[in-house]
Protein backbone atom coordinates (compact mmCIF):
# COMPACT_ATOMS: atom_id res chain seq x y z
CA UNK A 1 0.00 0.00 0.00
CA UNK A 2 1.38 3.33 -1.38
CA UNK A 3 1.69 6.21 1.55
CA UNK A 4 -0.40 8.42 -0.77
CA UNK A 5 -3.27 5.48 -0.41
CA UNK A 6 -2.61 5.63 3.07
CA UNK A 7 -2.91 8.74 3.68
CA UNK A 8 -6.17 8.73 1.82
CA UNK A 9 -7.72 6.51 4.02
CA UNK A 10 -6.39 8.54 6.97
CA UNK A 11 -7.95 11.52 5.67
CA UNK A 12 -11.30 9.71 4.74
CA UNK A 13 -11.36 8.22 7.87
CA UNK A 14 -11.06 11.68 9.63
CA UNK A 15 -13.41 13.19 8.13
CA UNK A 16 -15.65 10.41 8.50
CA UNK A 17 -15.53 10.89 12.42
CA UNK A 18 -15.88 14.32 12.33
CA UNK A 19 -19.28 14.24 10.07
CA UNK A 20 -20.63 11.59 12.60
CA UNK A 21 -19.44 14.11 15.61
CA UNK A 22 -21.08 16.88 13.48
CA UNK A 23 -24.32 14.28 13.11
CA UNK A 24 -23.99 13.53 17.24
CA UNK A 25 -24.51 17.27 17.56
CA UNK A 26 -27.65 17.46 15.78
CA UNK A 27 -29.02 14.23 17.45
CA UNK A 28 -28.44 16.13 21.29
CA UNK A 29 -29.42 19.59 19.39
CA UNK A 30 -32.39 18.54 17.46
CA UNK A 31 -35.72 20.80 18.39
CA UNK A 32 -37.92 17.78 17.15
CA UNK A 33 -38.07 14.33 17.09
CA UNK A 34 -37.52 13.58 13.08
CA UNK A 35 -34.22 15.65 13.34
CA UNK A 36 -33.26 13.23 15.27
CA UNK A 37 -34.02 10.32 13.30
CA UNK A 38 -32.52 11.83 10.57
CA UNK A 39 -29.17 12.32 12.22
CA UNK A 40 -29.10 8.96 13.48
CA UNK A 41 -29.84 7.89 9.46
CA UNK A 42 -26.85 10.08 8.86
CA UNK A 43 -24.64 8.49 11.43
CA UNK A 44 -25.55 4.87 10.41
CA UNK A 45 -24.78 5.73 7.06
CA UNK A 46 -21.48 7.27 7.96
CA UNK A 47 -20.71 3.72 9.76
CA UNK A 48 -21.45 2.04 6.72
CA UNK A 49 -19.02 3.82 5.00
CA UNK A 50 -16.22 4.03 7.95
CA UNK A 51 -16.70 0.01 7.43
CA UNK A 52 -16.23 -0.22 3.33
CA UNK A 53 -12.71 1.80 3.85
CA UNK A 54 -11.68 -0.10 6.54
CA UNK A 55 -12.35 -3.15 3.86
CA UNK A 56 -10.04 -1.59 1.22
CA UNK A 57 -7.39 -0.72 4.27
CA UNK A 58 -7.22 -4.32 5.82
CA UNK A 59 -7.89 -5.63 2.35
CA UNK A 60 -10.45 -8.15 3.46
CA UNK A 61 -14.36 -8.64 1.70
CA UNK A 62 -15.76 -9.98 4.65
CA UNK A 63 -15.92 -6.55 5.95
CA UNK A 64 -18.67 -6.12 2.77
CA UNK A 65 -21.11 -8.33 4.92
CA UNK A 66 -21.00 -6.28 7.88
CA UNK A 67 -21.80 -2.87 5.46
CA UNK A 68 -24.68 -4.44 3.91
CA UNK A 69 -26.18 -5.51 7.47
CA UNK A 70 -25.81 -1.86 8.52
CA UNK A 71 -27.66 -0.72 5.93
CA UNK A 72 -30.66 -3.02 6.13
CA UNK A 73 -31.08 -2.51 9.96
CA UNK A 74 -30.09 1.24 9.48
CA UNK A 75 -33.16 1.03 6.83
CA UNK A 76 -35.81 -0.93 8.94
CA UNK A 77 -35.18 1.11 12.06
CA UNK A 78 -34.85 4.23 10.22
CA UNK A 79 -38.46 3.70 8.75
CA UNK A 80 -40.12 2.25 11.51
CA UNK A 81 -39.22 5.48 14.09
CA UNK A 82 -40.75 7.68 11.08
CA UNK A 83 -43.32 5.40 10.42
CA UNK A 84 -44.15 5.15 14.50
CA UNK A 85 -43.79 8.97 14.50
CA UNK A 86 -46.34 9.50 11.76
CA UNK A 87 -48.76 6.71 12.86
CA UNK A 88 -48.40 6.40 16.00
CA UNK A 89 -47.79 2.70 15.56
CA UNK A 90 -45.19 0.71 13.27
CA UNK A 91 -47.06 -1.91 11.85
CA UNK A 92 -51.03 -1.43 11.45
CA UNK B 1 9.52 -0.22 -5.40
CA UNK B 2 7.27 -2.54 -4.32
CA UNK B 3 4.24 -3.41 -4.33
CA UNK B 4 2.98 -5.72 -2.52
CA UNK B 5 -0.16 -7.88 -3.51
CA UNK B 6 -0.94 -6.98 -6.92
CA UNK B 7 -2.51 -3.69 -6.96
CA UNK B 8 -0.62 -1.07 -8.96
CA UNK B 9 -0.09 2.17 -8.38
CA UNK B 10 -2.17 3.15 -11.14
CA UNK B 11 -4.87 1.24 -9.46
CA UNK B 12 -4.41 3.42 -6.17
CA UNK B 13 -4.36 6.96 -7.38
CA UNK B 14 -8.21 6.69 -8.12
CA UNK B 15 -8.55 4.56 -5.06
CA UNK B 16 -7.13 7.30 -3.05
CA UNK B 17 -8.76 10.05 -5.16
CA UNK B 18 -12.39 8.94 -4.40
CA UNK B 19 -11.87 8.30 -0.75
CA UNK B 20 -10.45 12.00 -0.30
CA UNK B 21 -13.78 12.88 -2.43
CA UNK B 22 -16.02 10.93 -0.34
CA UNK B 23 -14.64 12.40 2.64
CA UNK B 24 -14.80 15.77 2.00
CA UNK B 25 -18.66 15.38 0.61
CA UNK B 26 -19.30 13.22 3.69
CA UNK B 27 -17.73 16.42 6.05
CA UNK B 28 -19.57 18.82 3.93
CA UNK B 29 -23.31 16.84 4.46
CA UNK B 30 -22.78 16.75 8.23
CA UNK B 31 -21.78 20.23 8.14
CA UNK B 32 -24.79 21.09 6.31
CA UNK B 33 -27.28 19.09 8.63
CA UNK B 34 -25.76 20.98 11.34
CA UNK B 35 -26.13 24.36 10.45
CA UNK B 36 -29.30 24.50 8.43
CA UNK B 37 -32.29 26.00 10.27
CA UNK B 38 -35.38 24.24 9.93
CA UNK B 39 -36.36 20.80 8.73
CA UNK B 40 -36.97 20.60 5.55
CA UNK B 41 -33.41 22.24 4.50
CA UNK B 42 -31.93 19.75 6.66
CA UNK B 43 -33.03 17.19 4.62
CA UNK B 44 -30.86 17.88 1.69
CA UNK B 45 -27.41 17.46 2.84
CA UNK B 46 -27.92 13.97 4.36
CA UNK B 47 -28.63 12.99 0.13
CA UNK B 48 -24.82 14.26 -0.62
CA UNK B 49 -23.68 11.38 1.76
CA UNK B 50 -25.94 8.97 0.54
CA UNK B 51 -25.44 9.20 -2.84
CA UNK B 52 -22.20 10.95 -3.65
CA UNK B 53 -20.29 9.52 -1.01
CA UNK B 54 -21.56 6.01 -0.80
CA UNK B 55 -20.95 5.95 -4.61
CA UNK B 56 -17.33 7.28 -4.70
CA UNK B 57 -16.26 4.15 -1.64
CA UNK B 58 -18.18 1.69 -3.65
CA UNK B 59 -16.13 2.48 -7.05
CA UNK B 60 -13.17 2.97 -4.96
CA UNK B 61 -13.29 -0.49 -3.73
CA UNK B 62 -14.67 -2.00 -6.83
CA UNK B 63 -11.45 -0.65 -8.28
CA UNK B 64 -9.40 -1.69 -5.78
CA UNK B 65 -10.64 -5.67 -5.25
CA UNK B 66 -10.74 -5.56 -9.10
CA UNK B 67 -6.90 -4.89 -9.24
CA UNK B 68 -6.14 -6.93 -6.36
CA UNK B 69 -7.79 -10.08 -7.41
CA UNK B 70 -7.21 -9.48 -11.25
CA UNK B 71 -10.92 -9.66 -11.84
CA UNK B 72 -14.19 -7.73 -11.89
CA UNK B 73 -15.19 -8.29 -7.97
CA UNK B 74 -18.19 -6.52 -8.08
CA UNK B 75 -19.90 -7.52 -4.72
CA UNK B 76 -19.78 -3.46 -3.50
CA UNK B 77 -22.65 -3.04 -6.15
CA UNK B 78 -24.41 -4.65 -3.78
CA UNK B 79 -24.89 -2.08 -1.11
CA UNK B 80 -25.06 1.13 -3.49
CA UNK B 81 -28.33 -0.40 -5.36
CA UNK B 82 -29.73 -1.54 -1.74
CA UNK B 83 -28.97 2.34 -0.78
CA UNK B 84 -30.15 3.79 -3.64
CA UNK B 85 -33.72 1.95 -3.21
CA UNK B 86 -34.05 2.25 0.61
CA UNK B 87 -33.14 6.03 0.83
CA UNK B 88 -35.70 7.48 -1.09
CA UNK B 89 -38.00 5.42 1.08
CA UNK B 90 -36.93 6.74 4.51
CA UNK B 91 -36.79 10.57 3.43
CA UNK B 92 -40.23 10.65 1.85
CA UNK B 93 -41.22 8.86 5.09
CA UNK B 94 -39.47 11.68 7.24
CA UNK B 95 -40.89 14.57 5.42
CA UNK B 96 -44.39 12.93 5.35
CA UNK B 97 -43.79 13.30 9.30
CA UNK B 98 -42.52 16.76 9.53
CA UNK B 99 -45.89 17.72 7.36
CA UNK B 100 -48.30 15.80 9.59
CA UNK B 101 -46.65 17.05 12.93
CA UNK B 102 -46.62 20.27 11.58
CA UNK B 103 -50.27 19.81 10.85
CA UNK B 104 -51.07 18.80 14.28
CA UNK B 105 -49.37 21.29 16.09
CA UNK B 106 -50.58 24.50 14.70
CA UNK B 107 -53.76 24.12 12.22
CA UNK B 108 -54.69 26.82 10.25
CA UNK B 109 -51.18 28.66 9.93
CA UNK B 110 -50.15 28.90 6.54
CA UNK B 111 -46.21 27.66 7.18
CA UNK B 112 -47.55 24.52 5.98
CA UNK B 113 -50.11 23.19 2.86
CA UNK B 114 -52.72 21.74 3.66
CA UNK B 115 -53.59 17.81 3.80
CA UNK B 116 -55.08 17.35 0.35
CA UNK B 117 -57.42 14.26 1.74
CA UNK B 118 -59.58 16.80 3.44
CA UNK B 119 -61.24 18.46 0.60
CA UNK B 120 -64.29 19.01 3.45
CA UNK B 121 -62.79 20.66 6.93
CA UNK B 122 -61.94 18.22 9.70
CA UNK B 123 -65.01 20.03 11.50
CA UNK B 124 -67.25 19.72 9.08
CA UNK B 125 -66.31 15.98 8.50
CA UNK B 126 -66.41 14.97 11.83
CA UNK B 127 -69.81 16.43 12.14
CA UNK B 128 -70.76 14.16 9.24
CA UNK B 129 -69.40 11.49 10.77
CA UNK B 130 -71.12 11.47 13.97
CA UNK B 131 -74.81 12.11 12.47
CA UNK B 132 -74.75 9.57 9.56
CA UNK B 133 -78.04 10.23 8.61
CA UNK B 134 -76.99 13.84 7.44
CA UNK B 135 -75.28 12.61 4.05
Amino acid sequence: MSPFLFGAIVFALACYVLAMALGLLRLYRGPSAQDRVLAMDLIYTIGMLVLMVLAIRYRSAMYFEAALLIAVFGFVSSAAMAKFLLRGEVIE
Amino acid sequence: MMMPAGVSLWAEIPVALLLILSGIFTLTAAIGVVRFKTFFQRMHPPALAFSFSAWCVTLASIIYFSSQDDRLSLHAWLIIIFLSLTVPVTTILLARTELFRRRIGNPGSGEVPPSLSHVVPPVASEQAAEEPGIR
